[in-house]
Formats: structure tokens, sequence, C-alpha cells
């Protein structure tokens, strides 16, 4: 009955999407600078239906109706209520309606919002969305639909993967939709303005809160991405430079170069190819990105099962789009001359865009370069960490010195009077390194410049505070997203610097010693709990120096459906450092292997990523006041 | 003076780096080396048969005095590049090393003439 | 010269996309075929029995020697045990069985049961002596020559197919 209903739904939303499509482009031939009634009604009851459609499949996992396809690989009956219904989008199928969920609604409301706006530019916006929508419908109906029944029904299901079931999880995709999803609404919008050949201000005008909006979330999603990673995955760290970690991190470089060419563009009239190439760019790679992820083309811890017709649909899907961009903008752009004084603020910006596009390369490259050489010369090559942070780090030693003198330049022409406030805040930054090293330990060059430049972009933006105090015109958004960057990589690296990390093989009783702390294993027992039973190890952490203990209880939990084995690390998160633990079996013996982890600023780490988006949230805040 | 004092200040902190001697990390090494029969983990974060046994093969060649590099060469040696993280500078690879940064300085070229172009008409 | 950037820019999606479909159809297991074609530097295998090494000049002697990991616990080992004794029939090979991370007790239980084809019985207690093969995983087998470089690499249970190449190959 599920099965029905929600494909009635879809293939409903299919009719309204091309009713839509074909409706609007009538409407152009009418005369009126309205749009017609009804494609407000039809566009709300488009929204409405893939809601409904969206709660039918949660409805499927909550009663946990086994006849649907999707419920049955991904669920079971003794699953948590909480995270039967969070499964609903932890899972291919079941994400891709996420998906159309948003292109639908992003679509819906940027009809409502943009009234003001010309007829051609919102139809064609519209048109072009709902072809999008109708793209994934047809993914969605004819290779991956929830919806899809088996018979005969079974009794239980195969059960969700262990790891899935964190409350971060739970929120992630919801947040990095809205964020790279919704980035569609500006593709259509840009691909529209082409089209229409728009006036340039009244386009950015249109887009510039979506833009905002979608950074804003994008980031979030990453952030909690980590966390979970950090705290569900049982390695310590929050990125590995993974094939689905890069798939989000590509659209949010473009994003915000974007944002930082709206922000030229809006004073000085400047940089709207950018504006256009990255509106464009940013869906484009939000599709690649879930391309690389789902098709199983690339072997990643996070993948999805993958499908090679899917892998083609996908990319055919994407040729489309971006071939149709491509030609649109080569066919429809405009060039305009015009000059830039080197010494303004425009230039930083032109800068920014260009670190980021550096960024942007260097991901895009290292993801996919190994499917290039395989292809190519049959040759398998891994490209990890090492490579992203050699090629990476030590250009944003640069970028954030940069950040920090960027903003302050004046826009057309800056007179380089604070030339000596920037020295003095160097030796400053260069001081602190210094105290650091002196008081703590000595780390190698390469962190040196990075905690220098880190600091020097914070204690810029803190004089710049103090002093706009005076002014009133203070930029509070991007002062505190601006030192929250600084922060970010502040506390990155002395995580990197001050983190221990120790390997042992130990036996019940047993007691190991290191600097200035020592493990014993106190205690093991076996509990069983509703869908698992737990191997728990009772461990001792004395901290010499001060005679404090913690006890951390790592576990080793074996599910039964399906069976897995999973290590639940041990974290005790504290305001300045992190204990973290691990503990696996070793087969065939009685000794266990045990991973303790000393991270400090972990919690800074987190606290810092949301500063930035809080930046971005309270200039959200100001454009609506303004307005 | 405030240039010499610049340097002075960055000569004490480049002094202090000679503390740091490069010893061979086990743990490093294991975050190096892909679990071959895993998902995309390192050997550090993995807990197959397989990677404890790596674990102690790379024990015993840290005993018998082998660099991190040697270490590395030797797995590949064994079991391809696609064991090691980090893609050796070869001339499978070398595109990947030198693309970002030709990117980036073609970029850096493009802003500087572009510029120069406009040089002449600023007063 | 902006249409030689727009024809390179086309150039470059197409070849790009090209690509990724080729790379759709690819297998993505991955083999260690790299050390095929190559020499074993030092073959170190310790007897099953004593505490003596067999090392590379014992095995110069043979024409071709077939080295299997193997192991009691190992399901998939028992599949290909009967190619094994198929192969241990042969006139120019010789068995060479490492038994991987297993116990004496119950590797001998697993060759009274099924038979024992090996010629040499070497065993890697801890596992360390395979990865000098370059094995990941067992059942693995490693066909070599009389001057000890590496013929064919398999990885998993030798099937039927398997034992046709290998006799293909010897004779």
């Amino acid at each position: 009955m599920l099965s029905n209903l929600g494909n009635f739904l879809l293939l409903s939303n299919v009719f309204l999407s091309l009713a839509i499509i074909h409706s609007s482009l009538r409407c152009l031939k009418l005369t009126g600078k309205l749009i017609p009634k009804i494609i407000y009604q039809i566009s709300t009851l488009q929204s409405t239906l893939i809601i409904i459609c969206f709660f039918t499949l949660v409805a499927g996992f909550i009663v946990s109706d086994f006849s649907l396809i999707t419920v049955y690989q991904n669920s079971h009956t003794l699953k948590p209520l909480f995270y039967k219904i969070t499964g609903t989008w932890g899972n291919h199928e079941g994400s891709l309606l996420l998906w159309v969920i948003i292109l639908t609604i992003f679509s819906f409301l940027f009809l409502v919002i943009t009234k003001n706006h010309p007829k051609e530019f919102r139809v064609f916006t519209l048109v072009i969305q709902n072809i999008l929508i109708v793209g994934f419908l047809f993914f969605i109906l004819f290779n991956s639909n929830p919806f899809s029944v088996l018979s005969p029904i079974p009794n239980e299901g195969l059960g969700l993967n262990p790891i899935l079931q964190d409350p971060a999880l739970a929120i992630h995709p919801p947040l990095l939709y809205i964020g790279f999803v919704g980035s569609s609404i500006y593709f259509s919008a840009a691909m529209a303005s082409l089209i229409t050949n728009y006036s340039q201000t009244s386009f950015v005008y249109s887009i510039k809160n979506w833009v905002l909006i979608s950074w804003c979330f994008q980031s979030l999603g990453i952030l909690v991405g980590s966390i979970w990673a950090y705290y569900e995955l049982g390695w310590g760290g929050f990125w590995f430079w993974d094939p689905v970690e890069n798939a989000s991190l590509l659209p949010w470089f473009a994003m915000t170069a974007l944002f930082h060419s709206l922000i030229v563009f809006e004073k000085r009239g400047l940089f709207y190819f950018w504006v256009i190439t990255l509106c464009l760019l940013t869906f484009i790679l939000s599709v690649t990105g879930t391309f690389l992820v789902r098709s199983g083309i690339l072997n990643s811890v996070h993948t999805f099962a993958s499908d090679p017709a899917r892998g083609i649909y996908i990319l055919l899907f994407l040729t489309l789009m971006t071939f149709s961009s491509i030609f649109l903008l080569f066919r429809k752009y405009k060039k305009k001359n015009y000059n830039l004084n080197p010494n303004s603020k425009e230039t930083f910006i032109l800068v920014n865009n260009w670190f980021m596009m550096f960024y942007l390369i260097t991901v895009l490259l290292g993801t996919v370069y190994p499917i290039f050489t395989d292809v190519l010369t049959t040759k398998k090559i891994s490209v990890g960490p090492p490579f992203y942070n050699t090629v990476i780090i030590p250009v944003v030693v640069i970028f954030l010195m940069m950040m920090a003198i960027g903003p302050k330049v004046k826009w057309i022409k800056e007179r380089f009077e604070n030339l000596k406030s920037y020295l003095f805040i160097l030796i400053g930054s260069i001081l602190i390194n210094f105290l650091i090293i002196f008081l703590f330990k000595s780390y190698s060059i390469l962190l040196n410049l990075i905690i220098i430049s880190a600091f020097f972009l914070i204690i810029s933006s803190s004089i710049d505070a103090l002093k706009s105090f005076r002014n009133s015109k203070i930029n509070f958004p991007r002062i505190i997203s601006h030192a929250s960057f600084g922060f970010l990589v502040l506390f990155i690296g002395l995580n990197d610097i001050f983190s221990i990390e120790k390997d042992y093989n130990i036996k019940l009783g047993e007691k190991k010693s290191f600097y200035n702390y020592s493990i014993k294993l106190q205690n093991l027992k076996v509990e069983s709990f509703l869908n698992y039973k737990a191997v728990i190890g009772e461990l001792e952490i004395s901290n010499t120096k001060n005679n404090k203990k913690n006890i951390l209880k790592p576990e080793i939990r074996i599910y039964e459906n399906p069976q897995t084995l999973t290590y639940e690390a041990a974290i005790k998160t504290g305001f300045l450092k992190d204990y973290y633990l691990t503990m696996s079996n070793i087969d065939r013996s009685d000794y266990y292997n045990i991973k303790f982890q000393k991270k400090p600023l972990m919690i800074w780490i987190w606290i810092s990523v949301i500063m930035v988006v809080f930046g971005g949230f309270l200039r959200l805040f100001q454009n609506a006041k303004h307005n | 003076m405030k240039f010499k004092l610049t340097l002075i200040i960055l000569l004490l902190n480049f002094n202090l780096l000679s503390g740091s001697e490069k010893t061979v990390d086990q743990n490093t090494i294991h975050k190096n080396l892909r679990c071959l029969v895993c998902q995309g983990q390192s050997i550090a974060d993995s807990n197959s048969d397989f990677a404890q046994t790596i674990k102690l093969v790379v024990k015993d060649l840290i005993k018998d005095g082998k660099t991190e590099d040697e270490i590395y060469s030797f797995m590949a040696d064994k079991y391809g590049d696609w064991i090691v993280y980090n893609p050796s500078f070869n001339k499978t690879s070398f595109l990947l090393w030198s693309l970002p940064y030709i990117v980036f300085l073609v970029g850096g070229f493009i802003i500087f003439t572009f510029f120069r172009k406009n040089k002449p008409n600023q007063r | 010269m902006q249409n030689i950037i727009k024809i390179l820019i086309s150039i470059i999606f197409l070849f790009v996309i090209g690509v990724f479909f080729i790379g759709l159809n690819k297998d993505t297991n991955y083999n260690t075929n790299s050390l095929v074609g190559k020499k074993i530097p030092n073959i170190s295998l310790e007897y099953f029995d004593e505490n003596k090494f067999y090392k590379k000049n014992d095995f110069k002697k043979n024409n071709y020697t077939l080295i299997n990991f193997w192991a009691s616990w190992c399901a998939p080992c028992r599949i290909e045990h009967p190619v094994l004794i198929q192969l241990s029939k042969e006139k120019n090979l010789k068995l060479v069985g490492v038994n991987f991370k297993d116990k004496k007790k119950q590797a001998n239980k697993f060759l009274d049961d099924l038979g024992d084809p090996y010629d040499f019985l070497t065993k890697d207690e801890q596992g360390k002596y395979s990865v000098n093969f370059g094995v990941y995983g067992i059942p693995e087998s490693i066909l070599i020559n009389k001057d000890l470089t590496i013929l064919k690499k398999f990885v998993g249970p030798l099937s039927a197919e398997d034992f046709n190449s290998i006799v293909a190959i010897i004779n």
C-alpha cells in the first residue's frame, strides 16, 4: 500500500514538473509581467506531494514495512525508533528522495521570493530547475526506487549498519544537501540569466542570500560529518581526504569564492564572469561528487553499495548538465573590459578566488587521478593524506596572511599606511610562536609557519575589531568568520603538534607506561544489549604528573543483523584535550590491542568551525534586516 | 631596525627546530599504508588480519634500521604502488604533483599580466 | 585566442567524461600482479617440524615450484585442496606448503584428513614471511620457475581453470 502511494506520488511529481515546464514556457508568449497563478498552484502542489512522498517512505521505515526493498535492506524491527526514522536517508534510494525534496522546495521558494524580478528570468530558472527535478525523478523511478517491492515479504530486515546509528550522522545528509543540492537554484538562475541576458546587478541581487544559505549549511554539513568520523569511526582523526569527504569540500571551495565575488560585484560591478562561472561550477561539482561517490568508481570507506548502471545514469546527467552550461556560457557571455588597481580590495578577493581554485584543483585532482592512471595505464596508485597535506598546507600559510590584509585594503585604491602595523603584528605572531616552542616543544618548519600566520590572522582581526568599535562601522560577520578560520587553523596545527599516540598489545591485568601516563587493563566483561553483544574493556589512564585518573571503556560490539564487528572508541572530551581509546581483539590470542591517543584542543576545532558559520548566518541576518 | 628585530626573532624560532630529529615513527608509517582487504582504511585504522601482519613486519623493518622511505619502497615492491598513500614522484604520478602548482602559477601569471596590461592607464 | 580556449576546454571535458565512462566498467578489486615477472631475492621459509630454514638454493633444483599459502581454519583452502592433490602428481612441479598463522595440531589434522600434497612443508606462524611474497589473504599460490622468477599469482582458491593453466605452463 505504501509502495503504491509512493510510486503514485513520484509519478505525479514527474507530471507536475513537466506541467510546470510546459506552462512556464507558454506563459512567456503571453503579454503581462506576472507569472500566471496556475504555475504557483502547480508548484505548491508539487512541493506538497513530494513532502508527502518522503513521509510515506519514513512511515515505511517506522512500521518496518519490509515489502519495500529499501526498508528491507536498511532497517530492522529491533532498531531504535529514532534511527529507524533517520535511516530513511541513510541509504542510496532514500537520500535521492531527499535530493528531490530540496530541489523541489527550493524551486518553489525561489518562485515565491523573487516576485519582483522579471518574468523571463523567473520562468527560465523554474524551467531549468524542473528539468533537474525530472532528471532525478527519472533516475529514482528507473534505477533507484525506494518504493520497489519485494515478494514474498520478508519477516525481518537486513538491518542498518551500526556505525550509521549516530545522531551526528542523522543530521549530516540534510545539512549537506541544503548546501550542495541547494546550489542547484543558483545554477538554474545563472542559466536563466544567460538565456535571458538578464541585468547583472539584478541577478546578483536575486541569488545573494541563496549562496550564503547554501554555504552556511554546506559548512555545517562538513563539520557534522567530521564530528561523526571522529566519534564513530574509531581512528581519532576527523579528516582523511577520503573521496566522499573531498566530494563535499569541492563545492565548498566554489561557494566560498562565489560569495566573495558577489561582494566585489555589489561594491564595484566587477567579476561577473567569476560569479556566473562559479554559480554553474558549484552545482556541477555537487553532481560530480555524487557521481564519484555513488557509482562505485572509487574505493572509499563511506561508499554506498555500488551499481554500474547508477554510475552511467549520473554520468549522462552530469555530461548533459555540464555541456549545456559550458555551451550557454560560451555563447551568451559578453566580455566587459575593465581596469583594476593592484592595490585594491578587489585584487585581494581575486587572489582569494585564485587560491580557492588552487585548493579545488588540488583536491579534485587528488580524488580523480587514480581513476585516470587506472584507465590509461592500468597502474593503480593511491592518493592519500600525505599528498594533500604536502601540497595544500604551505599555500595556506600565505593564504592566511592574505585573509588578514585583504579586508583592510580599501576599495579601488589603497594607500599603504598600515604597513608598519602589519610588521608589528608579524613580530608579535613570531614571538608567540617562539613562546610555544620555548615552553613546550619544537616542531617542523612548516608547522612554525602555519602557527605564525594563523596568529597573524587572529591578531589582525582582533585589532580590526577593536579599532572598529570607535567607528561603529563594524563588519562583524567578516571579522568573526576570518578570525575563527584563523583559530581553526591554529587549533588544528596545535592538535597535530601536541597529539600523542601509542599502540600496545595488552593482557588483562597488565599495565603499560610511557611519557607521563600509564594504562592498565583493569577489567573485561561481556554484556548483551538489544541488538548486539559487547566486550567492554575497562582501562585506567593515570597521569603520573598530577595523579589524575580516568577510566575509559572502549567496546568491541558484535551485531547480529547484519553480522558486523565494530569498535567503539572510548572518548573523554575535555576543555583542553580529549583522551581517545580503542580496543580490538587479536585473533587466536588473549591479548588485546589498545590504541591510546591524547588529542589536545579537539572541542575548540569544532567550535571554530561553528563560529566561522556563525559569521555567515550573521551576515544573512544583516541582509534580511537591510531589506 | 625593525627588519633586524624580525630577523633575530625568526632566527630564534628556527634555532630551536634543531631539537626535532627524524626518528622513524611506526604510527606515521601505519597511517601511510593502505589496508588492502578493507574499504579505504589505512593499516593504522584497521584491525584486520592483514593489517596486523603488516604491523609486525613494519616493526621488524624498523628494528633492522630501515628508513621510512625504504619501508615504503619495500611495501610498494611487494604489493604495488597502491598500498602506499603517498604517491611517489615517478612518471605515472608526476602530473599529479605538478599540475596544482602549474595551475597556481598560470593563475598568478594571468593575474599579473592583467595588471601589467592595464598599468599605463593608471595615474 | 578565445576560440582556442573554448576548444581546449571542450576537449578536456570530453576526455574527462570518456575516462570516467571507461573507469566505471573497470574492476575495482585489486590484484597484486606487481610481483609477476620479478625474481624473488631471498627465500627463507621455516621448516614445519624443525628449527631449520629452507633457503632459495633448495628451490633452484626444481624446474617449477608452486608455493601455496594455506591454513586449517581457512574454508576456501579446503575447497582448493583436491586441486593441490592433483597437482602433486605432476612430474615437473614441486609443491611447497606454507602453513599460515596456524597451530601445529590443527594443521596436521587438516593434512591427515584431506591428504598431504606438499613436497616441502613450512610454517609462517606470525604471517610475516608471506609479506615477502606479496600475499595478503589466504589461500594464495605463487608459481615460480628454476630461476625463482614469479610466473603467476593465484589469489583465492585454485580452480580447475587454474589447474589447467599451471599444467600448461610447466609442460
